[in-house]
């Protein structure tokens, strides 16, 4: 059984939360926790194209790791982000999504969805890139449902790893943004 | 470690929203809904039957959470509510969406504001000018930071309600807060 779990860092950089990250077992990886640089990596966001996340460098970066695609939860969470995009970009943040599904299933996801940000299909290595965040499921074969805030240096500010079946909402998203540094007028 | 608390509710009732029930309720229950939302709607009745069985114990509080991108009329039904409100018609506009919510194209909700003797012209002035659009959005942004992640979602005194809308569970937990109410003091806000 899980616990949910948060951590955070300060606004000096310090971390004050070195892991909140904790499970009944001993079996599940570690989430990565504020203050570490967050891992590079290239994922298709279409069948021909791919994104990575250095290409974001400058702009903080919404990471949200769902455990799939049509699953009623991850549905409601990801129109809820879709609809706070704006709330966002206010922030200059971008917002990526990263499930185990392939390209295909995300592309007809995010047209059913109506979505206006990027799905990156973790599965070739299947759950690879969770895995370097500490956030898969490997004995479900899928990703945790969890919320990383990534600062334009690409350090990871804020982490939060829900119950599978909650939709975390986006407060805790708002909150870490709205908990960076500003640097030239705009959150960073 | 920070302990997550995204199911207090973050916003005090005030007198911009709309209220049913006395003040003094002991049980205060806030519903942040989409009117074009299919669990919405399937929410309304059961809401309207807990308030006539909870009578003066239940305070309820409808707030607007529309999701644009998925419900394509959802954004102009809430403001047609809110122009209704602006008439003192909030609740009959609120049942008729809910109760046609199928039809929720301008034309539509313009054809409801007649049916309550509302001016049409000038209600579909708000509509099409989005006058009570900031409106909508204040009740939006103040849902998302008090830990709302879908619709229909209940804040029951102050807590989110995780479980399920259905009669039975939304009376279970109204009830354990009237008895519960009823031996202490409630919290200031709540």
């Amino acid at each position: 059984m899980l616990i949910y779990r948060e951590s955070s860092i300060s606004a000096n950089g310090q971390q004050s939360a070195a892991l909140s990250c904790m499970s009944t077992t001993n079996s599940l990886p570690t989430v990565l926790s504020p203050g570490t640089t967050a891992p590079n990596f290239t994922l298709p966001s279409t069948p021909d194209q791919s994104v990575s996340l250095k290409e974001f460098r400058g702009n903080p970066v919404i990471l949200a790791f769902y455990p799939a695609d049509w699953s009623p939860v991850c549905g409601d969470e990801i129109a809820l982000l879709n609809e706070l995009l704006p709330e966002f970009h206010r922030f200059k943040a971008e917002l990526l999504g990263i499930s185990v599904d392939g390209p295909w299933s995300h592309m007809a996801f995010a047209k059913d969805h109506k979505l206006k940000f990027p799905l990156l299909a973790d599965c070739q290595p299947k759950g690879a890139v969770a895995q370097q965040y500490g956030v898969y499921r490997s004995e479900d074969g899928f990703s945790e449902r969890a919320l990383f805030v990534i600062d334009a240096d690409s350090v990871i500010r804020w982490s939060y790893v829900s119950p599978v079946g909650i939709n975390p909402g986006a407060d805790g998203i708002l909150s870490a943004l709205e908990a960076l540094p500003v640097r030239n007028g705009v959150q960073k | 470690m920070i302990e997550q608390a995204s199911s207090i509710f973050a916003l005090e009732i005030t007198g911009q929203d709309h209220i049913q029930g006395p003040e003094n309720a002991e049980v205060t229950l806030v519903e942040y809904g989409d009117f074009e939302c299919p669990h919405c709607a399937a929410a309304f009745p059961i809401v309207e039957k807990l308030r006539h069985q909870q009578g003066e114990n239940l305070r309820f509080v409808y707030r607007h959470f529309p999701l644009s991108e998925s419900h394509p009329n959802a954004q102009n039904a809430a403001e047609a509510a809110e122009a209704a409100g602006a008439k003192d018609l909030f609740w009959p506009m609120h049942q008729l969406l809910f109760e046609n919510q199928t039809a929720l194209a301008i034309p539509d909700l313009v054809g409801y504001a007649e049916q309550l003797g509302v001016d049409a012209g000038w209600f579909k002035e708000t509509l099409v000018k989005h006058l009570f659009a900031k409106r909508v959005r204040e009740d939006f942004i103040g849902g998302v930071r008090s830990g709302v992640n879908g619709t229909p979602t209940f804040f029951i005194n102050g807590i989110r309600h995780d479980g399920s809308a259905s009669f039975a569970a939304l009376t279970n937990a109204v009830s354990e807060q009237v008895n519960s109410t009823a031996k202490k003091p409630r919290k200031a806000g709540s």
